[in-house]
Protein backbone atom coordinates (compact mmCIF):
# COMPACT_ATOMS: atom_id res chain seq x y z
CA UNK A 1 0.00 0.00 0.00
CA UNK A 2 1.05 3.41 -0.95
CA UNK A 3 0.56 5.99 1.84
CA UNK A 4 2.15 8.80 -0.18
CA UNK A 5 0.12 9.33 -3.21
CA UNK A 6 -2.60 12.48 -2.99
CA UNK A 7 -4.47 14.46 -5.51
CA UNK A 8 -6.51 18.06 -4.80
CA UNK A 9 -10.29 18.04 -4.31
CA UNK A 10 -11.36 21.37 -4.37
CA UNK A 11 -8.13 22.54 -2.44
CA UNK A 12 -8.04 19.23 0.12
CA UNK A 13 -5.54 16.38 0.03
CA UNK A 14 -7.18 12.89 -0.92
CA UNK A 15 -5.20 10.09 -0.91
CA UNK A 16 -5.70 6.98 -3.00
CA UNK A 17 -4.20 3.74 -4.03
CA UNK A 18 -2.98 3.24 -7.77
CA UNK A 19 -5.73 2.00 -10.15
CA UNK A 20 -8.65 4.09 -8.03
CA UNK A 21 -10.76 6.34 -9.74
CA UNK A 22 -11.18 10.22 -8.95
CA UNK A 23 -14.95 8.53 -7.96
CA UNK A 24 -13.44 5.47 -5.79
CA UNK A 25 -11.10 7.52 -3.81
CA UNK A 26 -13.22 10.78 -3.34
CA UNK A 27 -15.70 8.44 -1.61
CA UNK A 28 -13.07 6.03 0.56
CA UNK A 29 -11.96 9.60 1.67
CA UNK A 30 -15.28 9.97 3.13
CA UNK A 31 -15.67 13.32 0.63
CA UNK A 32 -18.88 13.28 -1.81
CA UNK A 33 -19.03 13.48 -5.61
CA UNK A 34 -22.50 13.70 -6.99
CA UNK A 35 -23.10 10.33 -9.18
CA UNK A 36 -25.69 8.86 -10.65
CA UNK A 37 -24.79 5.64 -13.11
CA UNK A 38 -21.82 4.90 -10.62
CA UNK A 39 -22.54 2.12 -8.32
CA UNK A 40 -19.10 0.72 -5.93
CA UNK A 41 -19.90 -2.41 -6.32
CA UNK A 42 -20.21 -2.34 -10.28
CA UNK A 43 -17.26 -1.17 -13.42
CA UNK A 44 -17.56 2.10 -13.82
CA UNK A 45 -19.84 3.10 -16.87
CA UNK A 46 -19.17 6.48 -17.51
CA UNK A 47 -22.66 7.52 -19.09
CA UNK A 48 -24.39 10.19 -17.22
CA UNK A 49 -21.64 12.32 -16.47
CA UNK A 50 -23.24 13.41 -13.46
CA UNK A 51 -20.17 13.00 -11.48
CA UNK A 52 -17.89 15.86 -13.73
CA UNK A 53 -15.38 17.20 -12.38
CA UNK A 54 -12.69 20.02 -13.93
CA UNK A 55 -9.79 17.89 -13.81
CA UNK A 56 -6.46 19.86 -14.76
CA UNK A 57 -8.58 22.73 -15.87
CA UNK A 58 -10.82 20.27 -18.56
CA UNK A 59 -14.21 18.37 -17.35
CA UNK A 60 -13.86 15.00 -17.25
CA UNK A 61 -16.28 11.79 -15.52
CA UNK A 62 -14.66 11.48 -11.87
CA UNK A 63 -16.04 7.62 -12.23
CA UNK A 64 -13.69 6.27 -14.98
CA UNK A 65 -10.69 9.38 -14.64
CA UNK A 66 -7.78 7.47 -13.05
CA UNK A 67 -6.64 9.23 -9.97
CA UNK A 68 -3.15 10.74 -10.24
CA UNK A 69 -0.65 12.01 -8.27
CA UNK A 70 -0.76 15.94 -7.84
CA UNK A 71 -4.59 16.32 -10.31
CA UNK A 72 -5.99 19.29 -8.97
CA UNK A 73 -9.87 18.34 -9.00
CA UNK A 74 -13.04 21.06 -8.79
CA UNK A 75 -16.14 19.17 -7.81
CA UNK A 76 -18.50 21.42 -5.24
CA UNK A 77 -18.21 24.63 -7.58
CA UNK A 78 -21.35 26.24 -8.35
CA UNK A 79 -19.86 25.69 -12.27
CA UNK A 80 -19.81 21.54 -12.14
CA UNK A 81 -23.02 21.89 -9.96
CA UNK A 82 -24.60 23.80 -12.59
CA UNK A 83 -23.71 21.79 -15.14
CA UNK A 84 -24.79 18.44 -13.26
CA UNK A 85 -28.52 20.64 -12.49
CA UNK A 86 -28.77 20.45 -16.27
CA UNK A 87 -27.70 16.72 -16.34
CA UNK A 88 -30.72 15.61 -14.72
CA UNK A 89 -33.30 18.18 -16.06
CA UNK A 90 -32.47 16.46 -19.34
CA UNK A 91 -32.97 13.07 -17.88
CA UNK A 92 -36.62 14.49 -16.17
CA UNK A 93 -37.39 15.86 -19.51
CA UNK A 94 -36.61 13.06 -21.70
CA UNK A 95 -38.40 10.16 -19.96
CA UNK A 96 -41.79 10.38 -18.19
CA UNK A 97 -40.93 10.66 -14.56
CA UNK A 98 -44.41 11.32 -12.83
CA UNK A 99 -42.95 11.57 -9.25
CA UNK A 100 -46.70 12.37 -7.92
CA UNK A 101 -47.85 8.37 -9.06
CA UNK A 102 -44.45 6.31 -8.87
CA UNK A 103 -44.17 3.80 -5.70
CA UNK A 104 -40.12 4.65 -6.19
CA UNK A 105 -40.70 8.09 -4.79
CA UNK A 106 -38.67 8.81 -1.99
CA UNK A 107 -35.96 5.88 -2.52
CA UNK A 108 -35.54 7.15 -6.47
CA UNK A 109 -32.03 8.62 -6.49
CA UNK A 110 -32.84 10.30 -9.77
CA UNK A 111 -35.12 12.14 -7.40
CA UNK A 112 -33.36 12.62 -4.65
CA UNK A 113 -30.71 14.03 -7.04
CA UNK A 114 -32.62 16.83 -8.35
CA UNK A 115 -33.63 17.90 -5.01
CA UNK A 116 -30.26 17.68 -3.55
CA UNK A 117 -28.91 19.76 -5.99
CA UNK A 118 -32.28 22.09 -6.25
CA UNK A 119 -33.58 20.90 -9.85
CA UNK A 120 -37.11 22.87 -9.60
CA UNK A 121 -38.38 22.30 -13.14
CA UNK A 122 -37.21 20.23 -16.14
CA UNK A 123 -35.46 23.01 -17.97
CA UNK A 124 -36.27 21.52 -21.53
CA UNK A 125 -39.23 20.64 -23.52
CA UNK A 126 -40.60 17.57 -22.59
CA UNK A 127 -40.47 15.00 -24.54
CA UNK A 128 -43.19 12.88 -23.55
CA UNK A 129 -42.16 9.87 -25.04
CA UNK A 130 -44.50 6.64 -25.91
CA UNK A 131 -43.15 3.84 -23.43
CA UNK A 132 -46.07 0.85 -22.66
CA UNK A 133 -45.04 -1.07 -19.63
CA UNK A 134 -44.60 -5.06 -19.40
CA UNK A 135 -47.29 -6.40 -16.47
CA UNK A 136 -46.25 -9.71 -18.06
CA UNK A 137 -44.29 -11.37 -15.07
CA UNK A 138 -46.70 -12.38 -11.89
CA UNK A 139 -44.27 -10.66 -9.42
CA UNK A 140 -42.45 -7.75 -11.22
CA UNK A 141 -43.72 -5.09 -13.59
CA UNK A 142 -41.02 -2.64 -15.59
CA UNK A 143 -42.21 0.88 -16.48
CA UNK A 144 -39.94 1.99 -18.96
CA UNK A 145 -41.40 5.81 -18.59
CA UNK A 146 -38.77 6.16 -16.07
CA UNK A 147 -36.38 4.72 -17.47
CA UNK A 148 -32.70 6.87 -17.46
CA UNK A 149 -30.38 4.15 -19.27
CA UNK A 150 -27.74 3.83 -16.37
CA UNK A 151 -27.55 0.31 -17.55
CA UNK A 152 -27.62 -0.74 -13.94
CA UNK A 153 -29.30 -3.35 -14.50
CA UNK A 154 -27.55 -4.46 -18.12
CA UNK A 155 -24.65 -4.93 -15.74
CA UNK A 156 -25.91 -6.81 -12.42
CA UNK A 157 -27.54 -9.45 -14.21
CA UNK A 158 -24.88 -10.00 -16.62
CA UNK A 159 -22.24 -9.91 -14.40
CA UNK A 160 -23.75 -10.80 -11.04
CA UNK A 161 -26.59 -12.93 -11.96
CA UNK A 162 -25.33 -14.60 -14.74
CA UNK A 163 -28.69 -14.21 -16.72
CA UNK A 164 -28.35 -11.44 -19.12
CA UNK A 165 -31.97 -10.20 -18.86
CA UNK A 166 -31.79 -6.80 -19.87
CA UNK A 167 -30.06 -5.11 -22.54
CA UNK A 168 -30.42 -1.43 -24.38
CA UNK A 169 -31.09 -1.50 -27.84
CA UNK A 170 -31.03 1.25 -30.38
CA UNK A 171 -28.40 4.58 -30.83
CA UNK A 172 -28.82 8.16 -29.63
CA UNK A 173 -32.36 9.44 -28.77
CA UNK A 174 -34.11 6.17 -29.61
CA UNK A 175 -31.63 4.02 -26.98
CA UNK A 176 -33.95 2.06 -24.82
CA UNK A 177 -34.11 -0.50 -22.46
CA UNK A 178 -35.03 -3.80 -23.89
CA UNK A 179 -35.96 -7.49 -22.15
CA UNK A 180 -33.13 -9.33 -23.89
CA UNK A 181 -34.89 -12.91 -25.22
CA UNK A 182 -36.87 -13.18 -28.15
CA UNK A 183 -40.46 -12.39 -27.14
CA UNK A 184 -38.88 -9.44 -25.18
CA UNK A 185 -41.64 -9.75 -22.55
CA UNK A 186 -40.32 -10.22 -19.02
CA UNK A 187 -42.85 -13.56 -18.06
CA UNK A 188 -40.33 -15.33 -20.95
CA UNK A 189 -37.26 -15.09 -18.97
CA UNK A 190 -35.87 -16.91 -15.97
CA UNK A 191 -35.66 -13.33 -13.58
CA UNK A 192 -35.84 -13.70 -9.94
CA UNK A 193 -37.36 -11.71 -7.25
CA UNK A 194 -33.41 -11.96 -5.58
CA UNK A 195 -31.86 -11.24 -8.24
CA UNK A 196 -29.06 -7.88 -7.89
CA UNK A 197 -30.62 -6.58 -11.54
CA UNK A 198 -34.13 -6.08 -9.59
CA UNK A 199 -32.85 -4.59 -6.25
CA UNK A 200 -30.02 -1.65 -8.25
CA UNK A 201 -32.47 0.04 -10.73
CA UNK A 202 -32.65 3.47 -8.88
CA UNK A 203 -35.18 4.53 -10.47
CA UNK A 204 -38.61 3.75 -10.28
CA UNK A 205 -38.22 0.54 -13.84
CA UNK A 206 -38.24 -2.40 -12.25
CA UNK A 207 -40.73 -2.80 -9.43
CA UNK A 208 -41.97 -5.94 -7.18
CA UNK A 209 -45.67 -6.11 -7.48
CA UNK A 210 -47.87 -5.99 -4.60
CA UNK A 211 -45.64 -3.97 -2.02
CA UNK A 212 -45.39 -0.78 -3.50
CA UNK A 213 -46.39 1.75 -0.66
CA UNK A 214 -45.65 -0.74 2.36
CA UNK A 215 -43.29 1.47 3.00
CA UNK A 216 -45.36 4.43 3.45
CA UNK A 217 -44.47 8.39 1.35
CA UNK A 218 -42.80 10.43 4.30
CA UNK A 219 -40.57 7.39 5.79
CA UNK A 220 -38.65 6.86 2.88
CA UNK A 221 -35.19 6.51 2.21
CA UNK A 222 -34.27 9.94 0.96
CA UNK A 223 -37.47 11.84 3.07
CA UNK A 224 -35.07 11.90 6.17
CA UNK A 225 -31.61 13.27 5.03
CA UNK A 226 -30.60 14.01 1.39
CA UNK A 227 -28.61 11.58 -0.84
CA UNK A 228 -25.36 13.38 -0.01
CA UNK A 229 -25.56 13.03 3.61
CA UNK A 230 -26.50 9.07 2.52
CA UNK A 231 -23.82 8.40 -0.52
CA UNK A 232 -21.02 7.93 1.90
CA UNK A 233 -22.52 4.82 3.83
CA UNK A 234 -22.74 3.26 0.67
CA UNK A 235 -19.04 3.56 -0.76
CA UNK A 236 -17.33 0.33 0.51
CA UNK A 237 -14.07 1.28 2.74
CA UNK A 238 -11.36 -0.47 0.61
CA UNK A 239 -9.65 -3.40 2.36
CA UNK A 240 -6.25 -1.92 1.04
CA UNK A 241 -6.38 0.98 3.12
CA UNK A 242 -6.14 -1.19 6.47
CA UNK A 243 -8.13 -1.77 9.48
CA UNK A 244 -9.37 1.95 11.39
CA UNK A 245 -7.16 1.75 14.26
CA UNK A 246 -8.77 5.44 15.15
CA UNK A 247 -9.72 3.91 19.02
CA UNK A 248 -6.76 2.40 19.64
CA UNK A 249 -4.91 4.99 18.43
CA UNK A 250 -7.43 7.35 20.77
CA UNK A 251 -5.64 9.15 24.05
CA UNK B 1 -41.61 38.52 10.85
CA UNK B 2 -42.27 42.49 12.58
CA UNK B 3 -44.59 44.30 10.52
CA UNK B 4 -43.38 47.57 9.67
CA UNK B 5 -45.73 50.75 10.02
CA UNK B 6 -45.47 52.00 6.50
CA UNK B 7 -45.22 49.11 3.67
CA UNK B 8 -46.21 49.24 -0.25
CA UNK B 9 -47.74 45.81 -0.51
CA UNK B 10 -47.26 44.06 -3.26
CA UNK B 11 -49.96 42.88 -5.56
CA UNK B 12 -50.36 39.09 -5.91
CA UNK B 13 -52.70 37.42 -8.35
CA UNK B 14 -53.39 33.48 -8.50
CA UNK B 15 -55.20 31.06 -10.51
CA UNK B 16 -55.52 27.52 -11.51
CA UNK B 17 -55.42 26.23 -14.69
CA UNK B 18 -55.66 22.82 -16.25
CA UNK B 19 -54.87 21.92 -12.03
CA UNK B 20 -57.24 20.66 -9.32
CA UNK B 21 -56.93 23.07 -6.98
CA UNK B 22 -54.80 21.64 -4.68
CA UNK B 23 -52.17 24.09 -4.76
CA UNK B 24 -54.83 26.60 -3.79
CA UNK B 25 -55.99 24.31 -0.85
CA UNK B 26 -51.94 23.87 0.26
CA UNK B 27 -51.47 27.58 -0.13
CA UNK B 28 -54.51 28.04 2.66
CA UNK B 29 -53.01 25.68 4.76
CA UNK B 30 -50.40 28.07 5.69
CA UNK B 31 -53.30 28.89 7.88
CA UNK B 32 -53.19 31.82 10.33
CA UNK B 33 -49.97 33.11 8.50
CA UNK B 34 -52.01 34.06 5.96
CA UNK B 35 -53.20 36.50 8.41
CA UNK B 36 -49.41 37.59 8.74
CA UNK B 37 -49.04 37.40 4.83
CA UNK B 38 -51.47 39.80 4.36
CA UNK B 39 -49.52 42.91 5.62
CA UNK B 40 -47.01 42.47 2.80
CA UNK B 41 -49.20 41.52 0.55
CA UNK B 42 -52.87 42.20 -1.25
CA UNK B 43 -55.04 40.04 -3.84
CA UNK B 44 -55.32 40.68 -6.93
CA UNK B 45 -57.70 38.18 -9.33
CA UNK B 46 -57.52 34.92 -7.49
CA UNK B 47 -60.65 32.22 -6.45
CA UNK B 48 -60.22 34.10 -2.84
CA UNK B 49 -61.41 37.48 -4.24
CA UNK B 50 -63.36 36.54 -7.21
CA UNK B 51 -62.19 39.02 -9.24
CA UNK B 52 -62.27 38.29 -12.96
CA UNK B 53 -59.27 39.65 -14.71
CA UNK B 54 -55.68 39.77 -13.92
CA UNK B 55 -54.32 43.42 -13.55
CA UNK B 56 -50.90 44.89 -12.63
CA UNK B 57 -49.63 43.12 -10.16
CA UNK B 58 -45.97 42.26 -8.25
CA UNK B 59 -46.32 38.43 -8.43
CA UNK B 60 -48.61 35.69 -10.28
CA UNK B 61 -49.07 32.07 -8.90
CA UNK B 62 -49.85 29.94 -11.53
CA UNK B 63 -51.54 26.53 -10.58
CA UNK B 64 -51.88 23.60 -12.98
CA UNK B 65 -50.60 22.90 -16.78
CA UNK B 66 -51.75 24.19 -20.18
CA UNK B 67 -54.38 21.73 -21.34
CA UNK B 68 -57.25 24.11 -23.22
CA UNK B 69 -57.45 27.61 -25.64
CA UNK B 70 -58.53 29.42 -22.50
CA UNK B 71 -56.01 28.25 -20.01
CA UNK B 72 -53.61 29.80 -22.99
CA UNK B 73 -55.59 32.71 -22.81
CA UNK B 74 -55.26 32.98 -18.69
CA UNK B 75 -51.51 32.61 -18.30
CA UNK B 76 -50.84 35.17 -21.26
CA UNK B 77 -52.71 37.82 -19.38
CA UNK B 78 -50.60 36.44 -15.91
CA UNK B 79 -47.64 36.97 -17.62
CA UNK B 80 -48.31 40.48 -19.21
CA UNK B 81 -49.79 41.65 -15.83
CA UNK B 82 -47.10 40.03 -13.56
CA UNK B 83 -43.67 41.48 -12.58
CA UNK B 84 -42.79 38.17 -11.61
CA UNK B 85 -44.47 34.63 -12.48
CA UNK B 86 -44.07 31.62 -10.07
CA UNK B 87 -45.19 27.95 -11.50
CA UNK B 88 -46.90 26.20 -8.12
CA UNK B 89 -46.79 22.93 -8.25
CA UNK B 90 -46.01 19.41 -10.28
CA UNK B 91 -48.73 20.90 -13.02
CA UNK B 92 -47.61 24.18 -14.05
CA UNK B 93 -44.36 22.90 -13.96
CA UNK B 94 -44.81 19.38 -15.59
CA UNK B 95 -48.24 19.22 -16.79
CA UNK B 96 -48.90 16.50 -14.32
CA UNK B 97 -51.10 14.05 -13.87
CA UNK B 98 -53.39 15.88 -16.95
CA UNK B 99 -49.90 15.51 -19.18
CA UNK B 100 -50.65 11.64 -18.65
CA UNK B 101 -52.65 11.58 -21.75
CA UNK B 102 -49.52 13.23 -23.81
CA UNK B 103 -48.55 10.37 -25.68
CA UNK B 104 -52.03 9.36 -26.59
CA UNK B 105 -53.78 11.36 -29.77
CA UNK B 106 -56.33 13.95 -28.47
CA UNK B 107 -59.05 12.68 -30.82
CA UNK B 108 -58.71 8.50 -29.46
CA UNK B 109 -59.35 9.74 -25.79
CA UNK B 110 -62.44 12.00 -26.72
CA UNK B 111 -64.06 9.34 -28.56
CA UNK B 112 -63.03 6.82 -25.86
CA UNK B 113 -64.67 8.87 -23.02
CA UNK B 114 -67.25 10.49 -24.77
CA UNK B 115 -68.22 7.67 -27.70
CA UNK B 116 -67.01 4.18 -27.08
CA UNK B 117 -67.23 4.21 -23.17
CA UNK B 118 -70.77 4.00 -22.81
CA UNK B 119 -71.18 4.73 -19.10
CA UNK B 120 -69.65 8.14 -19.13
CA UNK B 121 -70.86 9.30 -22.38
CA UNK B 122 -74.30 10.71 -23.14
CA UNK B 123 -74.69 12.65 -26.44
CA UNK B 124 -71.30 12.08 -28.01
CA UNK B 125 -68.26 14.48 -28.09
CA UNK B 126 -69.02 18.04 -26.77
CA UNK B 127 -68.76 20.83 -29.33
CA UNK B 128 -70.72 23.62 -27.58
CA UNK B 129 -68.81 27.08 -29.01
CA UNK B 130 -68.26 28.45 -25.31
CA UNK B 131 -66.15 25.57 -24.58
CA UNK B 132 -62.76 26.11 -24.89
CA UNK B 133 -60.76 23.92 -27.48
CA UNK B 134 -58.44 21.17 -26.07
CA UNK B 135 -54.65 21.69 -27.18
CA UNK B 136 -52.99 18.21 -29.28
CA UNK B 137 -51.31 17.58 -25.28
CA UNK B 138 -51.01 19.75 -22.34
CA UNK B 139 -47.83 21.51 -21.57
CA UNK B 140 -45.82 22.75 -18.40
CA UNK B 141 -46.25 26.55 -17.94
CA UNK B 142 -43.03 27.77 -18.95
CA UNK B 143 -43.53 26.24 -22.46
CA UNK B 144 -45.92 28.57 -23.31
CA UNK B 145 -44.41 31.68 -21.59
CA UNK B 146 -41.50 32.71 -19.52
CA UNK B 147 -41.74 31.34 -15.68
CA UNK B 148 -39.62 33.15 -13.17
CA UNK B 149 -39.58 31.10 -10.49
CA UNK B 150 -40.77 27.28 -9.75
CA UNK B 151 -42.46 25.65 -6.74
CA UNK B 152 -42.73 21.90 -7.02
CA UNK B 153 -44.42 19.25 -5.62
CA UNK B 154 -48.40 17.43 -5.72
CA UNK B 155 -49.23 19.81 -3.87
CA UNK B 156 -46.36 21.82 -2.56
CA UNK B 157 -46.30 21.54 1.18
CA UNK B 158 -47.88 24.56 3.02
CA UNK B 159 -44.42 25.08 4.49
CA UNK B 160 -42.83 24.93 1.08
CA UNK B 161 -45.40 28.07 -0.24
CA UNK B 162 -44.35 30.13 3.12
CA UNK B 163 -40.87 29.61 2.55
CA UNK B 164 -40.72 30.77 -0.97
CA UNK B 165 -43.13 33.87 -0.40
CA UNK B 166 -41.26 35.07 2.78
CA UNK B 167 -37.78 34.48 0.87
CA UNK B 168 -39.43 36.55 -1.77
CA UNK B 169 -41.09 39.45 0.38
CA UNK B 170 -37.53 40.04 2.25
CA UNK B 171 -35.70 39.85 -0.93
CA UNK B 172 -33.61 36.39 -0.78
CA UNK B 173 -33.35 33.96 -3.72
CA UNK B 174 -35.81 31.60 -2.79
CA UNK B 175 -34.55 27.82 -1.88
CA UNK B 176 -36.55 25.44 -0.43
CA UNK B 177 -34.12 22.79 0.67
CA UNK B 178 -34.42 18.95 1.74
CA UNK B 179 -37.56 18.44 3.45
CA UNK B 180 -39.48 21.35 1.46
CA UNK B 181 -38.21 20.69 -2.24
CA UNK B 182 -40.40 17.65 -3.50
CA UNK B 183 -41.69 16.46 -6.90
CA UNK B 184 -44.24 14.69 -5.30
Amino acid sequence: MSDSQHFLLDGEEVPFTPGQTVMQAALSAGRYIPHLCYHPEFKPHGSCKVCTVKAGGRTAASCTLPAQSGLEVESATEEMNALRRTLVQMLFAEGNHFCPSCEKSGNCVLQALGYDLGVTNAGFRHLFPDRPVDASHPDLLLDFNRCILCELCVRASCEVDGKCVFSLSGRGIDKHLIVNNASGRLEDTDIALDDKAVAVCPVGVILKKRVGFALPIGQRRYDARPISAQALEDAPRPSTQGPCNACEDAP
Amino acid sequence: MTVPAEIKKLRVATTSLAGCFGCHMSFLDIDERLLELLHYIEFDRTPLTDIKHCGPCDIGLVEGGICNAENVHVLREFRKNCKMLVAIGACAVTGGLPAQRNHLDLADCLQEVYVTETSLGKGGIPNDPELPLPLDRVYPIQEVVKVDYFVPGCPPSADAIWKFLTDLLAGRTPRLGHGLISYD
